[in-house]
């Protein structure tokens, strides 16, 4: 389904979406009064563009650094093509530790490799540590937003659904209550787990470690408790040096909730004494992305949400409407590279307003890119045969003068003359909620000539 | 000396559906003594092609565009969304020093007057409570203004334009450049979002005791206009145009 039917299904709830709207721009208020205080904001934005380009230009001598480097700390590294062999080597490292519960802490790259159902479908236990990314597991639902999963949902929502599988009592959304619930429930879930999973937010290249941000802890509870950690990173995580860290993590608390800093910034850079630390490398479509000049910024992405939490789009539309792991803005110029037919409908679902460029902590021009994979997707995909039509006719049009002013006399015409069903029907997609301007004079190329002539 | 020469660009539909913003816009430029052509055949600079994907088709119309504004030191349009495609779009053009001419020296009208002319009082008065729409192309893609979302010190090309206007009171909104959904085709290929968004920009300016919303881009406030007329709100549209050249 096209993300406009979707959303225009969203929205026939308007008062959650005046929720949802009102939620989301709440964060970004935060983000902009956290910003404010940092000086050099932009500055800092900046860097943290120029610092990514330069990963991206040597990637392939990063990574080799950071996987030398992690063996050295006695880690054992993997690298996976796609998500297929990513779920393998989860797989073959659960088999060797006869592991039949695990932990997991949010990470958007094994959502994006499906990783839950693959492991599910072997008999293993998976539990999301991360209360949103839990809440929706519960509903069998994938996450509507990268950093806060469960946005879409209500407390009521979630009351009814704790009641359901966790046997909570009716509380009517208490979210003292609930979260507590919750913490029982997974506290218990981390005591069993026999391996934690985390995803990555930088790899360090000269330390050879990982940095976890979470704001409840629970990359921490659920690696320390475990026999063996497995890391999962894109290839695009890397940052070259440890003192980067200080930019990318002001960067990104700041532009993904406002908090100065997210609670916890794990740094994992061996395993505990008797137990194994597993890193996985994932490429899965990001070198082909890489190769695309004009889509290549997109990798400088930390995923923070914060062109989520800006797009009036994505405000109104939920993130589900976007069906692809990553929603809203950044994922609309990301999933076209993964599978350019099915996701061809996002790139156009933006009035290119450019807010989204403008919170993008690592300055990924992600309204440039927009108008880019439209180009694209018009070339490469097959068209609906009346859009297609008109704005071929009216590329004929525009070009000749003559035409032109015939086209215009018409429509002005039309628009002054014929009765309103001919003018307010299913085909005009503008008036079923809008009344089209009403035409009273000459235009002005009319107006101007019998002025120059009186004159 | 040569004296400056001004082609007054006017995008398509404000020729067809919306001549009193061309009108005010030649009169304002008029006023201020600028030597001002309207140059016969131009039809649209490209833009509802290009954000549709169909930027390939829209070469023929970029070319006339530059063939009528080729010989003129300054182009100046009321739009900021057509200025902008053709200062950011007319990349898909052989870049001739021509087509680099018309792009380096667009205009968008509040732009021209307050960082050409050095004008930000036209003399004129307009004893309304007026709402600014600033539209996302001219804002963030002109930076005729400062942007809540960008970190620095505040500015606004139409807000210095319409604080000299004589009994205006200008009003101040919650969300102060949210994008108001129309998007060119966005409206019709999404709708459903395009109203939606358009609803909460109106009840922004019906909060904030508005009677007239304005704005540099003639497509936004036709969008919201086509919102207002069929729910019937108290509220008014008029170009920025309009306003700075009304002497009532």
């Amino acid at each position: 389904m096209k993300h406009s039917e979707k959303a225009e299904i969203f929205n026939k709830d308007e008062a959650k979406v005046n929720w949802h709207d009102k939620a989301l721009w709440y964060v970004r208020e935060k983000r902009d009064n956290s910003a404010h205080k940092v000086q050099g904001w932009e500055y800092l934005r900046e860097l943290g563009s120029g610092i990514k380009a330069n990963v991206l230009s040597n990637l392939d001598e990063y990574l080799i650094q950071f996987e030398s480097n992690a063996k050295k700390n006695g880690i054992h590294v993997h690298w996976a093509s796609n998500a297929e062999e990513h779920n393998e080597i989860v797989n073959s490292i659960l088999v060797k530790h006869d592991a039949k519960k695990v932990v997991k802490s949010k990470s958007m790259l094994t959502e994006e490799c499906h990783l839950n159902p693959y492991l599910e479908k072997k008999g293993i236990e998976v539990i999301d540590t991360d209360l949103g990314e839990r809440i929706v597991q519960l509903a069998k639902e994938p996450p509507s937003h990268i950093v806060l999963p469960a946005i879409h949902k209500t407390k009521e929502e979630v009351d009814v659904l704790f009641q359901e599988h966790l046997g909570t009592k009716p509380s009517q959304g208490n979210p003292e209550y609930l979260v507590s619930e919750a913490r029982k429930h997974l506290r218990n879930k981390f005591l069993k787990a026999d391996v934690a999973i985390t995803g990555v937010n930088f790899a360090v290249a000269d330390t050879g470690g990982v940095v976890v941000c979470t704001n409840e802890g629970n990359a921490d509870m659920g690696v320390h408790l475990a026999k063996a950690h497995i890391a999962c990173m894109g290839i695009e995580k890397i940052i070259p040096q440890e003192k980067h860290l200080g930019v990318f993590l002001r960067l990104l608390a700041r532009s993904a909730t406002g908090q100065p800093i997210t609670t916890y910034s794990s740094h994992f850079n061996k395993a505990e004494e008797g137990k194994e630390m597993h890193i996985i490398i994932v490429d899965n479509g990001r070198t082909e992305q890489l190769s695309r000049e004009d889509f290549r910024a997109s990798l400088h992405c930390i995923r923070c949400g914060a062109c989520m939490n800006t797009c009036p789009i994505y405000r109104r539309s939920g993130g589900h409407s976007y069906d692809y792991t990553i929603p809203g803005p950044i994922g609309s110029i990301l999933s076209p590279g993964k599978d350019l037919k099915k996701h061809s409908s996002l790139p156009f679902a933006s009035t290119l307003c450019g807010s989204c460029s403008n919170v993008c902590p690592v300055k990924i021009n992600i309204h440039e890119q927009l108008y880019k994979w439209r180009q694209v997707i018009v070339k490469e995909e097959k068209q609906p045969v009346i859009k297609k039509a008109v704005l071929k006719t009216a590329g004929v049009v525009l070009s000749k003068p003559g035409l032109y002013d015939f086209a215009g006399k018409s429509a002005r015409f039309a628009l002054k003359n014929f009765p309103k069903f001919m003018i307010y029907n299913k085909l005009n997609a503008w008036g079923k909620a809008r009344d089209l301007p009403e035409v009273k004079n000459d235009n002005f190329d009319e107006w101007f000539k019998k002025r120059n002539k009186d004159g | 000396m040569k004296k400056t020469k001004v082609g007054l660009f006017i995008p398509c539909y404000i020729n067809q559906l919306y001549p009193q913003v061309a009108i005010a816009t030649l009169e304002l430029l008029e006023k201020l003594n600028v030597d001002v052509y309207y140059p016969q055949g131009q039809t649209c600079c490209g833009q509802p092609l290009g954000n549709s994907g169909y930027e390939e088709d829209s070469k023929g119309a970029c070319n006339l565009f530059v063939e009528n504004f080729k010989e003129y030191d300054y182009i100046v349009g009321p739009s900021g969304s057509c200025i902008y495609h053709v200062k950011h779009h007319f990349d898909i053009l052989e870049q001739t020093p021509e087509v680099i001419k018309v792009r380096n020296n667009a205009y968008e009208l509040c732009e021209f007057l307050v960082k050409i002319l050095g004008v930000t009082d036209l003399g004129a008065s307009f004893p309304h409570k007026v709402g600014l729409h600033k539209s996302c192309h001219g804002l963030r893609g002109l930076k005729l203004g400062s942007c809540s979302e960008v970190m620095g010190p505040h500015f606004s090309t139409e807000e210095d334009l319409l604080n000299n206007v004589k009994g205006l009171e200008l009003m101040s909104l919650n969300r102060k450049d949210e994008c108001c959904g129309f998007g060119g085709t966005f409206s019709v290929f999404e709708e459903a979002i395009s109203v939606k968004m358009g609803k909460d920009r109106i009840q922004d300016h019906l909060d904030s005791d508005v009677e007239v919303i304005t704005g540099a881009d003639h497509s936004c406030l036709m969008h919201l206009e086509g919102l207002i007329n069929r729910n019937k709100q108290p509220l008014k549209v008029m170009h920025i145009a309009e306003i700075l050249n009304s002497s009532l």
